[in-house]
């Protein structure tokens, strides 16, 4: 859907634009009941499926692979007193893909019968030999032995669409009664739940049927100060995460309170919405009367709910293989991070920088048994003490790199869509050494503490971002001495991650994420989980955002 | 089948009112058959070809409104689409934002569709023609062409009766040197498949990526800019005058939450907060860039002024802000026209002694809503004019700024072109603010 398209349908600002995925073409509303009955049996799935394979190879593909996908999700809105919309949606149909003499051809059907699928076979394997025209790389796929029959679910504890949804309405317009109680002027509560459940099937020999969770509860608060005209807002400090709804149910064991000096509490697997809103809407007003900081070189003490932000841009985007290969070049862009930039063994940050790729950390939205295209996913190495070893890819990118397996990267964000390179969840190892963010800040003689993530924009090679934030706090001589606004820091990849000086330990490593990751044309999301502790950056180069218009 | 007739869409949702037994209900029947290409390293990476039809019902019993939809048209499958409406009209909590369906309305006839759309074959020879036009110079392409046909149907039992069919094609490519040192970019978007010139486009692109070589840093501070359209509008991400224009919206404003915000409460409607050479307006009736002939609601669309000589004379009302507020309700325009001169970019160029060309502006994001304060950067030709012509490539570099700053700072206005259905020139600004060097290309 197109950018005045969205507007236009759903009278939404500016500002909530990052949210290009709600229901569009293809996807059905539906009773909220129709989220918990059963989609096709997995013996019916594999009937299906084989008639796809084989029409497939009928046709002449070498390769093929089918998913039969039911895409459900429930959006529920409100602002203030009132609530705004409540959206069930469902999306069903069935994504074939062929390769036929080193050419890629795909086609989709939301039709979902044996004759249906095996025409859509068809079209895509006429797709395929149609490219060849304009195929100058024939595909080589990494070899991949078939699973037979295997399932995966995402462990949660309380499938979402089983909780009613007058409780889900009860709690969001309590939350917001709490901000507006303590000086919110505004909020609006969004509460986003979705269930991936995909069968996939290849000529490989694998049947691989998984039960995807993920869960987002979010607001955004304002404050206003009618005299001045001047208005100021806080956002939510909670993540997307790959949960059920247990993520809603508060836990003193999985907060982690902030630094000394300010109110701040750090969410792990279980987040207070109540607590939160309530600090939001304290903190929103104070912003109207908080100190605007002085540009200059600062040390930034980043909370992880803030740093995945930045480690999504500047490690988890450069390292897609797709990218680096030149595959995004007219719209994500390329990489600095190119394979003659690897072998030179030049340092992508300092010793304290290890970060690793993981497909299937816990309670990250990235999480699955198996990628898209059928390969077991696992846990690799991608920064070893500031130096780069690997990338992430797919089947057909891995001998690119002399790799004879893919990491399992490939997603699609629907089946009607084409599975391509998506990022896995990359995070930042916490350090070694026990280290808590008040001892991290005793440290620090100039500088500022951020927590959760703001304004974002990176060049299309990733060298140079900037990055805002929702609180900022002045360090003098190792405390914090109060609150900034204004704050945002410009940096480049490898000066920023050389300027890495210390992590905090395990005790405080949180996951940041995202619904909206988006890339390709046309354009797909894709879900992704980014864990970190504290970490501090020495001597990065701070702005002042604020201006006078007339 | 994705594309109804007039006479068979309403016929369709005349059928499905007969169900109701809803105090309100509208049908709406949305469709289009598009197709794609996708190229990059001189190689077609994927091609998809896309129908869809889709039918939404909205159900209301007084003030409670619940909305279903289906993809497929017998008459069972109707009924249940209607019941389900109904039934989740009843369960809903009523709504304080309650806007009465409309009722019958006169619509334009926007020229939006056209006939030519292309052939799956048609993309492949336009994106051969682009791949082998660089690959013959060493250059490396990478692009994307989707386009297709829409329409759009809706009818309701208060007398409304809409129909609508438009045509779009979409085409952007990249080109790279083969040491990945220069990069250009060309887009464009047509009603008529048959003006669009891939190759020309390719032949830009190429033009800029070649002559980007060998890009010199300039020290970040402010310059005089002449920013080309594509550094203005972008149809799939946030732009300056895109970021401007949207956020028109009269709500957030009278709410004291946007730049648009008056001190002491209410908006700054009727206030001069650009400079007198800024007119932007909408004309679904444009030849060049004809725009929908009715809105999401069903609310006609007509010639409308948002700024004229700098001053706001129109906000954006939707129906229930407008009721509120005693005004009439704002058409939701699906684009925008800026007024413009009649010089091109190299004769704006020629008036400049020293500035910065910027062919594209990227990932800009907002930084403060109380200014509408942007930051992102140049990308894909960016070069140093000194004395009337372009001297050198210079360095890509991060931008702050905010397009209400940028129009006041406003020195010259070039001949519109088209770019994601709104017709913008290119302008040349005084003292845009870079903050810093990228190394990207």
């Amino acid at each position: 859907m197109k950018r005045r398209d969205f507007v236009g349908l759903s009278g939404l600002a500016a500002g909530a634009l990052f949210l290009p995925s709600l229901p569009g073409f293809g996807h059905t509303r539906v009773d909220p009941a129709r989220l918990l009955e059963p989609g096709a049996d997995v013996a019916q799935k594999k009937r299906l499926a084989d008639a796809a394979l084989n029409a497939a190879k009928s046709a002449g593909a070498n390769y093929a692979d089918v998913r039969i996908g039911r895409y459900l999700n429930q959006y529920v809105f409100t602002r203030e007193k009132q609530v705004q919309n409540i959206v069930s949606t469902e999306s069903y149909g069935v994504g074939i893909r062929v390769l036929v003499a080193g050419c890629w051809g795909f086609a989709s059907t939301s039709v979902v019968t044996t004759d249906s699928i095996a025409a859509t076979a068809q079209l895509a394997v006429a797709i395929a030999k149609a490219n060849r025209l304009v195929q100058k790389e024939p595909v080589q796929l990494a070899p991949q032995a078939g699973y037979g029959e295997v399932s995966w679910k995402t462990p949660i504890q309380q499938n979402a669409f089983e909780v009613p949804i007058k409780q889900k309405v009860d709690l969001l317009l309590e939350a917001n009664a709490r901000a507006l109680d303590a000086g919110a002027s505004y909020i609006g509560t969004s509460l986003f739940q979705v269930n991936e459940q995909k069968y996939f099937a290849s000529t490989d020999g694998s049947y691989i049927d998984q039960d995807v969770h993920r869960i987002w509860p979010t607001f955004s608060v304002t404050a206003i100060d009618k005299a001045s005209g001047k208005f100021r807002s806080r956002e939510a400090l909670s993540s997307p995460m790959g949960l059920g709804y247990e993520y809603l149910t508060p836990s003193t064991s999985e907060q982690v309170p902030g630094p000394t000096g300010t109110d701040l509490v750090g969410y792990k697997l279980r987040y207070d919405l109540l607590a939160d809103a309530a600090l939001a809407g304290k903190q929103a007003k104070q912003k109207l009367t908080t100190k605007s900081v002085t540009p200059g070189k600062y040390d930034l003490v980043l909370d992880p709910g803030h740093l995945g932000l930045t480690i999504h841009e500047s490690v988890g985007h450069p390292l897609e293989l797709d990218r680096v290969l030149g595959y995004e070049a007219n719209y994500a862009g390329t990489s600095f991070a190119t394979l003659d930039w690897k072998a030179k063994g030049l340092p992508y940050g300092s010793k304290q920088v290890n970060i690793v790729a993981d497909k299937l950390q816990p309670g990250s939205v990235g999480a699955v048994g198996y990628d898209d295209e059928g390969v077991k996913t696992g846990r690799w190495d991608l920064i070893k003490e500031g130096k780069l070893v690997n990338y992430e890819k797919i089947r057909d990118q891995a001998h690119i790199v002399g790799q004879k397996a893919s990491d399992g990267c490939c997603y699609a964000d629907s089946w009607s869509s084409v599975q391509f390179q998506r990022m896995p969840n990359v995070s930042l190892q916490p350090g070694a050494a026990k280290l808590s963010v008040d001892d991290m800040i005793k440290g620090v003689d100039k500088g500022i503490y951020i927590a959760g993530a703001g304004s974002f924009s990176i060049d299309q090679q990733r060298f140079n971002f900037q990055f805002g934030g929702q609180m900022f706090y002045a360090i003098e001589k190792g405390k914090i001495t109060g609150p900034l606004e204004d704050v945002a820091y410009q940096s480049n990849t490898q000066e920023f991650w050389g300027a890495c000086h210390s992590v905090c330990d395990q005790s405080d490593y949180r996951l940041f994420g995202t619904f909206f990751d988006g890339k390709g044309q046309p354009a797909q999301i894709s879900a992704v989980s980014h864990g970190s502790a504290t970490t501090r950056f020495n001597g990065v180069n701070v702005i002042n955002t604020a201006r006078k218009i007339g | 089948m994705p594309i109804l007739s007039q006479t068979d869409a309403q016929a369709l949702l005349k059928q499905v009112l007969g169900y109701s037994t809803a105090d309100e209900c509208e049908a709406s029947l949305n469709g289009r058959t598009t197709g794609n290409i996708r190229y990059a390293r001189n190689s077609v990476s994927t091609a998809g070809a896309q129908d869809t039809i889709s039918l939404a019902v909205e159900a209301r019993f007084g003030k409670r409104s619940g909305t279903a939809t289906c993809n497929e048209f017998d008459e069972a499958t109707l009924k249940r689409c209607v019941q389900r409406a109904e039934e989740i009209a009843r369960l809903a909590p009523e709504s304080p934002e309650y806007v009465p369906l409309l009722g019958p309305q006169t619509y334009l006839k926007p020229p939006s569709a056209a006939p030519t759309v292309l052939s799956p074959t048609a993309r492949a020879q336009a994106a051969a023609d682009s791949i082998n036009l660089c690959a013959a110079k060493s250059l490396t392409a990478a692009g994307f062409l989707d386009g297709g046909t829409s329409f759009v149907a809706k009818r309701n039992n208060k007398g409304l009766d809409a129909y609508q069919q438009s045509t779009n094609t979409d085409f952007s490519v990249t080109v790279r040197t083969a040491d990945g040192r220069g990069s250009g970019y060309a887009i464009a978007d047509v009603t008529d498949a048959a003006k669009l010139n891939a190759k020309a486009l390719t032949q830009r692109a190429a033009d800029k990526a070649a002559g980007s070589l060998n890009a010199k840093a300039i020290e970040p501070g402010k310059y005089t800019v002449i920013l080309e359209p594509a550094a203005l509008m972008a149809g799939d991400d946030l732009s300056l005058l895109g970021g401007l224009f949207y956020g028109l919206d009269a709500r957030s404003a009278d709410e004291g939450r946007s730049f648009l915000a008056k001190k002491g409460g209410g908006n700054r409607k009727g206030e001069k907060l650009f400079d007198e050479k800024v007119t932007i307006y909408s004309d679904p009736m444009n030849a060049e860039v004809p725009g929908n002939a009715f809105d999401g609601d069903g609310l006609p669309t007509q010639r409308m002024s948002w700024v004229e000589k700098g001053v706001v004379k129109n906000m954006l009302y939707s129906r229930y802000w407008a009721q509120k507020n005693n005004v009439p309700a704002t058409p939701f325009p699906s684009g925008f026209v800026m007024s413009g001169g009649t010089q091109s970019t190299a004769e704006l160029i020629k008036g400049t002694a020293k500035g910065i060309l910027i062919t594209r502006l990227w990932y800009i994001r907002e930084v403060d809503p109380q200014t509408l304060l942007y930051t992102g950067l140049t990308r894909d030709g960016t070069f140093y004019i000194e004395n009337g012509a372009i001297k050198f490539p210079i360095k890509n570099m991060r931008f702050n700024e905010s397009p209400i700053i940028m129009l006041n700072n406003l020195e010259a206005i070039g001949r519109p072109q088209r770019l994601a259905g709104c017709l913008v020139p290119p302008l040349k600004i005084r003292d845009f603010t870079f903050t810093s060097l990228s190394d990207a290309v």
